[in-house]
């Protein structure tokens, strides 16, 4: 109950209005601002300076408090300004899998002639990232979004905020962009062993086996088989890489639904077809997927494998 | 570095220090040098610390120099609180502050500190000077705090200075505005430690062969007075400060003591005045022979002193009008007359003995009066250097050394009137003043502090008798320079041959009263007059309030306005503004124009769907692309587009 009236009572008065399309100008009505906790002390220390100038007659004490009680107003003149006349616009966001943390990209188009330092981007409150927009300029901001489940993954309300230049003020905008970030199902831990070719090509469904050819060393990506780390490397401190292997397109890999223990579950089952297609990917196997009511044809490479995680993602859920 | 807990890096602790440093330094004139020197130790060891990126000392270490600091104030000061020893532990505290300033947070509270030091440093000066140079230190803090306030990039700090100057410039309206209408409360709000207002010179409520004379030698500014119209000569500008009624063989004191005031039986000559007094924490005010009435906050004593309810320990400001050549006393209280004759039996005995020889010589008071004047006028020397006084001075005065300056002078007579039972008194106070010219105005400095006497007769009352005039008529009529030998040891400024410096001297005399009438003096009274002036009669808190709001308001939105003017993209070229017109007009007909529709096909489309507007259109349209695009740059061009523009109707 209460928590709905005052849900109620910010989106009126922050005018929340759902996800807007396109871009996003932070005009007067979209900014909002308070004194800090340290404006709150800063007010303060003018007031005790105030009655020590009238209670010894200093009229240097007196030009010295208005002078910062007329820069505490200026203050929130410029932190206000630090802010006003962005343009927002989304960015994309690169899939993660679930339990990890997805990073929106937004572009902040500074269109004056001012410089812009310390604008904040944050999701929660709790973790903030800064970025400076130079006069004229745009600049991506990243905001790190949790992402527990499967699925898309939209951050709903962003916020935007500075404190800049003195502390003493904290102006906001709430920046609801159409974004939305493709999360993955959790890849299983790697156990369970791959369903067998189903092919005249014959050999070469085990994975690292040492008949293939070894092509090369690439990025480690999360869910590439640990066996294919090339742990000689990183033991050289040259950080985690992947043994890529080729020579094996003729191989024809089916990842499907229906081979998985029938009692499963849903989710479980996902997980481990997540599973496959990355172990299938690092082999460097063209495969396909089957998952109820919809496959994916057999196929090799980078977009195959993010055709087949998508799927997977979206499975049962509105894209 | 915009989360308060985030600690702060290597050049914040280093503009930090030295921010703090530039305030605190002006400090360093009264603090003990051990505090000085632990100050100095403090500065170094957290310049180290961040230097180095060693861990900040232990809270309890920095506790235990805090309490043995404290110790130190107390033993130096033999108190902890008063304004000096106040203001050196403030001074400590925020030395140790500093030593544990660890996040961004902390070091906002010290710049905050660092405001609030500049303050402290107004309760021992408020010159020009000082205000420029703490205005620096001001912007110094404000830049240091909005150094602490960037993520990433921080621009060089000379920019960031700039910037803060800018802020601050930007609030001075607002300031000004602030300054002049903030109701202003007359202070003080609680009491005032007993050394506030140390170390300031001026009269003394007792006077002993020489305090005059060493007064004298000081060139600081008593009052300065501005006349409303002539003003009188100057053999009439005796300013009446403390009247001395008591004498103990050596010194003479004033007593404040009350009895029913004799009247003024003819007023004389009438002129008015605006006296500023300079706080010397005494009570009494100046005012011409013979106050004529009695400003706000201040009472006048039987014998014509002016005083005031407080102490003056803030410059004071009043109005005044004087009776010159008044005839006052004549019913003079007989206790008082009394009072007047009193001299110590044994004191003096041969100033006493002439007194009595005169009263037997002469029945005529003023015949009494006469011949002990032209006894000073025949073998007396006016002189700064008087020889030094035994036992008793007076004696030693008239009958061997006989050079002196005023107050031996009136000392002398006074003793021997009295002997001679013509009641007599001492008035201190100043005698003439340096007219400034620039500003019109009198200035009255402590070297013409002076004393003379008045004598009470029969039939005329109180009547001033200067014995000072007898001797060196110059001292009354041109000043004292040109009545003391010139190897006396006059204030540089008073002696003629450095009339260069004089004047300069009296330009900056005239900058300085200007800003202590209207900075350092803008008194709730003066705020009164001001708004009286600007037709705001009897503005009581609540007018002003409201005033104060609209006003503030009206320079807020102006800001804020000039502030977000250059947020907008720069103001677009007269072609393009054109063309958006055209555009629009299109748009209220329903014909928009689509985000990425080139204004070629833009005319195309409607000229598809409004055949009947084809011609203007596709004018305008070809005026703006070769104005746009083209080589086309005429003038005549672009006012042709803004005709066809203005005229044309969808």
């Amino acid at each position: 109950m209460y928590a709905a009236l005052r849900n109620r009572f910010y989106t009126w008065i922050f005018q929340w209005r759902g996800p807007e399309a396109g871009a996003i100008v932070l005009g007067q009505r979209r900014i909002f601002i308070l004194p800090t906790r340290l404006g709150l002390v800063f007010a303060t220390v003018l007031l005790v300076m105030l009655a020590g100038s009238i209670n010894y007659s200093l009229g240097l004490g007196f030009v010295l408090t208005f002078l910062l009680g007329a820069l505490g107003v200026n203050a929130m003149i410029h932190t206000f300004r630090n802010l006003a006349n962005l343009r927002i616009t989304g960015g994309r966001a690169r899939p993660v899998f679930a339990g990890d943390t997805a990073l929106f990209t937004i572009h902040l188009e500074n269109l004056g002639d001012t410089d812009r330092y310390a604008i904040g981007l944050t999701h929660d409150r709790r973790q903030a990232s800064f970025v400076d927009v130079m006069a004229r300029s745009t600049m991506p901001a990243t905001a790190g979004v949790a992402a527990p489940r499967r699925g898309v993954l939209r951050p709903g309300r962003l916020t935007l905020f500075t404190r800049f230049p003195l502390g003493l003020y904290y102006a906001w905008a709430y920046a609801d962009l159409d974004l939305r970030c493709i999360v993955y199902p959790r890849p299983a831990p790697s156990g369970l062993p791959m369903p067998p070719a189903a092919s005249s090509a014959g050999s070469g469904t085990e994975r690292g086996q040492g008949q293939e050819d070894f092509s090369g060393l690439r990025q480690y990506h999360l869910g590439d088989s640990p066996r294919h780390i090339a742990w000689k490397a990183a033991a050289r401190d040259q950080g985690l890489l992947t043994k890529q292997f080729t020579g094996r397109a003729e191989t024809e890999l089916w990842l499907d639904w229906a081979q998985l223990p029938p009692q499963m579950g849903v989710e479980e089952r996902l997980s481990y077809l997540a599973r496959w297609v990355l172990d299938a990917h690092a082999a460097g196997l063209a495969y396909g997927l089957r998952v109820p009511g919809t496959s994916v044809e057999a196929a090799a490479g980078e977009a195959q494998r993010e055709r087949c995680l998508e799927t997977l993602a979206l499975f049962d859920r509105d894209p | 570095m915009t989360d308060p807990k985030q600690p702060i890096a290597w050049h914040h602790v280093r503009w930090l220090l030295l921010s703090l440093l530039l305030v605190a330094a002006p400090h360093a004139l009264h603090m003990p040098a051990w505090t000085i020197a632990l100050m100095a130790m403090l500065a170094v060891w957290r310049a180290y610390v961040g230097y180095a990126r060693h861990a900040l000392p232990n809270r309890w270490l920095l506790l235990m120099i805090a309490l043995a600091a404290s110790i130190g104030v107390f033993l130096s000061y033999r108190t902890i609180f008063g304004r000096d020893a106040g203001v050196t532990l403030l001074v400590i505290m925020l030395g140790l502050k500093l030593l544990e300033t660890r996040t961004q947070r902390d070091a906002m509270l010290l710049s905050f500190l660092g405001y609030f030091l500049v303050i402290t440093n107004f309760l021992y000066s408020q010159t020009i000077g000082t205000g420029i140079y703490m205005l620096a230190c001001t912007v110094f803090v404000t830049a240091t705090m909005m150094s602490l306030n960037y993520a990433g990039s921080e621009p060089p700090f000379r920019a960031q200075l700039r910037t803060a100057g800018m802020l601050l410039a930007q609030s001075v309206p607002l300031m000004l505005v602030l300054f002049l209408l903030f109701p202003r409360v007359p202070g003080p709000l609680w009491g005032l430690p007993r050394d506030a207002f140390a170390g300031v010179s001026g009269l003394s409520d007792t006077m002993t062969p020489g305090s005059l004379s060493s007064l004298v030698l000081s060139d600081a500014v008593a009052f300065r007075v501005r006349f409303d119209a002539q003003m009188p000569r100057a053999k009439d500008l005796y300013w009446r400060g403390p009247v001395m009624w008591d004498f103990d063989g050596r010194t003479w004191s004033a007593q404040f003591f009350f009895y029913t005031a004799p009247g003024i039986e003819a007023a004389g000559d009438l002129v008015a005045y605006a006296v500023t007094l300079e706080p010397h924490n005494r009570r009494w005010m100046f005012a011409l022979d013979l106050p004529a009435r009695v400003p706000p906050l201040s009472l006048v004593s039987t014998d014509y002193q002016l005083y005031s309810i407080q102490p003056v320990n803030s410059r004071l400001h009043y109005d005044m009008t004087s009776f010159l050549n008044a005839r006052f006393g004549e019913a003079e209280n007989r206790f008082a007359l009394r009072r007047a004759l009193q001299v110590p039996p044994r004191s003096n005995p041969r100033a006493q003995e002439l007194g009595r020889e005169l009263r037997q010589k002469h029945a005529d008071d003023e015949q009494i009066i006469g011949e002990m004047l032209s006894m000073f006028r025949r073998n007396f020397v006016y002189t700064l250097e008087p020889p030094l006084l035994g036992e008793n001075p007076v004696d030693e005065f008239l009958f061997s050394t006989r050079s002196g300056f005023c107050e031996h002078y009136a000392s002398a007579f006074a003793v021997v009137m009295r002997a001679a039972g013509v009641p007599t008194r001492i008035v201190t106070g100043y005698q003439g003043g340096e007219i400034n010219a620039l500003g019109n105005y009198l200035i009255v400095r402590q070297a013409d502090a002076h004393a003379w006497t008045e004598v009470w007769l029969a039939n005329q009352g109180w009547v001033r008798v200067d014995p000072t005039f007898a001797v060196a008529p110059v001292r009354v009529d041109t000043g004292i320079s040109a009545a003391v030998p010139r190897t006396d040891p006059l204030p540089l400024m008073v002696r003629p041959p450095y009339e260069f410096l004089r004047q300069a001297r009296l330009t900056l005399d005239y900058v300085a009263n200007t800003w202590n009438q209207w900075v350092l003096g803008y008194t709730p009274e003066r705020q009164r007059s001001l708004l009286a002036h600007a037709g705001l009669d009897d503005a009581t808190w609540e007018k002003l309030t409201a005033v104060l709001l609209v006003v503030a308001g009206v320079i807020v939105a102006m800001l804020t306005a000039l502030a977000l003017r250059q947020l907008k993209s720069r103001a677009r070229d007269p072609v393009t503004i054109a063309y958006v017109r055209f555009c629009d007009k299109l748009r209220r007909r329903g014909l928009t124009r689509e985000a990425a529709e080139g204004p070629v096909d833009y005319a195309r489309r409607v000229e598809r769907l409004r055949p009947e507007l084809t011609p203007t259109v596709e004018a305008i349209t070809r005026l703006y692309v070769a104005l746009r695009y083209g080589a086309e740059s005429s003038a005549i061009a672009l006012i042709e587009l803004q005709r066809r523009v203005r005229q044309f109707t969808a």
